[in-house]
């Protein structure tokens, strides 16, 4: 038997061009036994969706650094549930303003992550909600 | 309605959901695939492999895009198996395939998967079979397995797809490297891609001077079983004729990143694959596969049924006689067998 893999979509959507969070991250939770789908810059909310879909992924990272996660989040949300997939939990990492976390976590966003947050914080909060547990973590 | 309907119905959350049984190798994975077998059969695989960097994912994301465009003859619906290594230390992954796949992104007639090679060794996953054959009984009609970054003897993929395709670079090697055995001999298709640098002539000459100093007769795998030992007669099913000429495989140059020599490639894909229907390899390469596959369960099943009827501490006993040379290999096999 194969030991079950915990598989993550990390993707950056919309248009800033700083990817190098998203790698680390990636990087990240590769060491840490994840298999990781990295689908690189400029993706749309659709296409985050899709990826998710046919690639069948316990959880989606979205980084974002350009301000626009009010809008991009959201969608991306409502568009796993459309698929079925709002099993699937969504992690949000780069600059959010602190007056935003608790809304986005309202909106059903399973863990925020700002600048210097630990690697290992994130691998252990992906590990425990992908466990089946579902409450939400915040670090900023 | 079980897993394997909903995949038949054109569901493709079911299917991604089977693509992840079959990948864990799950009951739920096994009955999905025992369901599906009957309807397997249809599609035509095509391997793409080659070093790492060659562009291998820039090349798969052009001719899905080709096999979709339907002005040629018509659109087909495309199945992508993207492969990467899995880290040997952690067994974690980055699957980063899809970054060159973006212009597919919202095509609801194709479907990327990624996958991680999971420990095997060979340039796919033990799972990619089968995942192919989930593609192919959901409707799938052309599916393109791109391998792991390959060396020298990656060559399991011959064994899986029936066009293989082979993609070198300028600079890659010399006439030397090009009459090695190994990856260049499985290229039913030689791809050179990023023609456009230089470099281009020596390596399309070092290609060709291979294929002139001659070419296998007929691709059966027959060497590339995945372990030594395999001593099982050739059966003599009636093997069908093979008539007409040999395929040569031909050299094509491409620019993947901007879609040129696409179309030449597309069509010497396609030119192969009737050359397979007509000439009867077909039928051939089908058998030696599945008969590589049934070989690989026969085993697999054979070695977890020993391991049920055999304690596990029996096991341990003899490795140790055997570290203490008290015991060869040969010798410590028959004592185990005896057990069972």
């Amino acid at each position: 038997m194969v030991e079950r893999k915990i598989r993550v979509l990390v993707a950056k959507p919309g248009l800033d061009g700083h990817d190098r969070g998203a790698k680390v991250v990636a990087r990240a939770l590769r060491d840490a036994g994840m298999e990781v789908i990295y689908t690189g810059l400029r993706q749309t909310p659709e296409m985050i969706a899709e990826s998710a879909l046919q690639e069948d992924v316990d959880a989606v990272g979205l980084s974002i650094l350009s301000g626009a996660h009010m809008a991009l989040v959201p969608r991306v949300l409502e568009l796993l549930r459309e698929n079925g997939q709002e099993h699937v939990k969504v992690f949000v990492g780069g600059i959010i303003p602190d007056e935003d976390i608790p809304r986005l976590l309202e909106m059903g966003v399973a863990g925020v992550y700002g600048p210097g947050t630990l690697t290992d914080t994130i691998i252990e909060d992906i590990r425990k909600l992908t466990a089946g547990k579902s409450e939400q973590v915040v670090s900023s | 309605m079980t897993l394997a309907q909903d995949v038949l119905q054109g569901n493709r959350l079911a299917l991604a959901r089977l693509l992840t049984h079959i990948e864990n190798n799950t009951e739920e994975g096994k009955a999905g695939l025992k369901a599906l077998f009957p309807q397997t059969g249809k599609a035509h695989i095509i391997g793409v492999t080659g070093a790492p960097g060659t562009g291998k994912s820039s090349l798969v994301n052009q001719l899905a895009l080709h096999f979709r465009r339907s002005d040629s003859t018509r659109s087909y619906r495309v199945g992508i198996v993207a492969v990467d290594p899995s880290s040997p230390f952690t067994g974690g992954a980055i699957l980063g395939d899809r970054v060159r796949m973006r212009d597919l992104a919202g095509d609801s007639g194709v479907f990327i998967r990624s996958m991680a090679s999971r420990g095997s060794l060979g340039g796919l996953a033990a799972a990619t079979s089968g995942v192919v054959q989930a593609l192919d009984a959901a409707g799938y009609e052309i599916i393109l397995i791109e391998t792991v970054g390959a060396g020298q003897a990656e060559v399991d993929i011959a064994r899986l797809a029936h066009t293989t395709l082979v993609v070198e670079t300028p600079g890659l090697g010399d006439d030397i490297q090009a009459i090695k055995a190994g990856i260049l001999e499985i290229a039913d298709i030689l791809v050179i891609n990023k023609a456009d640098q230089p470099g281009v002539e020596a390596a399309e000459r070092a290609l060709r001077s291979m294929l002139q100093l001659g070419h296998p007769a007929a691709h059966v795998f027959e060497n590339h079983q995945p372990k030594p030992g395999h001593e099982i007669p050739v059966l003599s099913f009636s093997t069908p004729e093979v008539t007409g000429n040999h395929w040569i495989p031909p050299i094509v140059r491409t620019v993947a990143t901007e879609g040129a020599g696409l179309p030449e490639l597309v069509e010497q894909i396609q030119l192969h694959y009737q050359y397979l229907k007509d000439s009867g390899n077909l039928m051939l390469r089908e058998r030696t596969r599945l008969r590589s596959e049934l070989d690989l369960l026969l085993r697999e099943t054979l070695m977890s049924r020993w391991r049920e009827r055999v304690a596990e501490e029996e096991y341990w006993l003899t490795l140790d006689l055997l570290t203490q040379r008290k015991l060869s290999p040969w010798e410590a096999v028959e004592e185990l067998l005896k057990k069972c």
